[in-house]
């Protein structure tokens, strides 16, 4: 039939308009703005010919623009900038560490100190515990004394050892009070 | 040669106060307008405005550039706007109606339109005018009228108004698209040809031609 053949057509028509239609949603803006770019510009540009609806808004578009620019701007009070600096000076001040110190000679002299201090205290320590320190202490007193006592006898046992065993010395002539002496100890 | 607004900001951070009295002479202006048209309240759009150039201040250490220095500004603008729009919402449910009237009075107050007409007349025309397109402008939806506002008058790029509004670019167009269809409506007894209410003549008699 004709008229559904026509009523068809029609709706079909209309559909694919009112899809280009939503299709200028994200692209009018751009367009009116002078910054779409050539390809955009010409699809646009080929719709608004055929739509007389979005050539229409379009245009209001354009004149929308215009009376908005009719809206006057208002300056700040002249309290703006002594009120901001009023604001900013209330600020409270974020320093860093560094910056609390006056003078890099004090930087200096705070950070010795605390090294100072960091290994005083570990001596302190150390001292504070003397079980350790006398465990050591005797640990090594053994060994020192007994090496001690070898290295300063070792000369005198060399010479017992050197005159024991000398041969020269049994030939020598025995005194007489000394041989005495042995022949009394023999009698008794 | 002028410093750009980066390199202001660089020697903001460095130390140098006079680069952030360059930047407040700039920008108070145009931060005080985009908040009033946000908050449309003078005082309120002062004092974020102020809270806007105390946040920069107090960044300044933090910052860096990567971004536009009107992108990163706008953009805390804009949050502090869309809060107090937020907050004043929630306040205006606890006030009474005849409070409310005195917003009406402090506005007719800010929009003191320059004396430019010729004519007492159009003087009034021209305030009749400017009031309905502030009116038009805030029955917009926040995130549509922040839109509008940096596209319109502070005339920044899609890029930027997208990250100022932290949206795809896609997404802005689509929200212009939108907010300018809303203004056509609302606005258009001000463009209408039939309606026109600017077409006041220019002899001081102030009758209509």
């Amino acid at each position: 039939m004709n008229y559904g053949e026509g009523s068809e057509g029609h709706m079909f028509r209309k559909e694919k308009s009112h899809s280009h239609c939503a299709a200028l949603e994200s692209k009018l803006v751009e367009y009116l703005d002078g910054l779409a770019r050539p390809a955009e510009r010409h699809a646009v540009e080929e719709h608004l010919s055929g739509c007389a609806s979005c050539r229409s808004r379009a245009e209001e578009f354009r004149a929308i623009w215009s009376a908005l620019d009719e809206l006057p701007a208002i300056s700040p009070s002249p309290s703006f900038d002594a009120s901001l600096r009023a604001r900013i000076a209330a600020e409270p001040v974020r320093r860093s560490f560094w910056e609390w110190m006056p003078s890099p000679r004090f930087a200096f002299a705070v950070t010795a100190l605390v090294v100072m201090s960091v290994w005083s205290s570990s001596v302190h320590r150390a001292v504070k515990n003397p079980s350790v320190i006398s465990q050591a202490i005797q640990a090594t007193q053994g060994t020192a004394e007994s090496d001690f006592g070898m290295i300063r006898d070792l000369p005198v046992l060399e010479n017992f050892d050197v005159v024991s065993k000398f041969d020269a010395l049994s030939e020598l002539p025995v005194p007489p009070s000394a041989s005495k002496q042995e022949g009394a100890k023999e009698t008794r | 040669m002028a410093r750009t607004d980066v390199q202001l900001m660089l020697d903001v951070k460095a130390g140098d106060e006079q680069s952030f009295e360059l930047l407040l002479r700039k920008y108070r202006t145009p931060l005080v307008n985009f908040l009033y048209r946000m908050v449309r309240d003078t005082a309120v759009a002062e004092d974020l405005a102020q809270e806007v150039f105390l946040r920069v201040y107090r960044a300044r250490q933090e910052y860096a550039p990567s971004a536009k220095f009107t992108t990163w500004m706008f953009r805390i603008a804009t949050n502090l706007a869309l809060n107090s729009v937020r907050d004043n919402r929630h306040r205006q449910m606890e006030i009474s109606m005849d409070q409310s009237t005195d917003t009406g009075e402090e506005e007719q107050r800010a929009m003191e339109v320059p004396d430019r007409a010729p004519s007492v007349e159009q003087a009034l025309v021209a305030r009749c005018r400017a009031e309905m397109i502030m009116k038009a402008i805030h029955s917009l939806p926040e995130k549509q009228r922040a839109a509008v506002l940096l596209h319109k008058y502070q005339e920044l790029d899609y890029d930027e108004i997208a990250r100022v509004l932290e949206c795809s670019e896609s997404a802005l167009k689509s929200l212009l698209f939108r907010a300018y269809e809303t203004l056509r409506v609302q606005l258009a007894p001000l463009v209408s040809p039939t309606v026109r209410v600017d077409r006041v003549p220019a002899d001081r008699s102030g009758q209509p031609a």
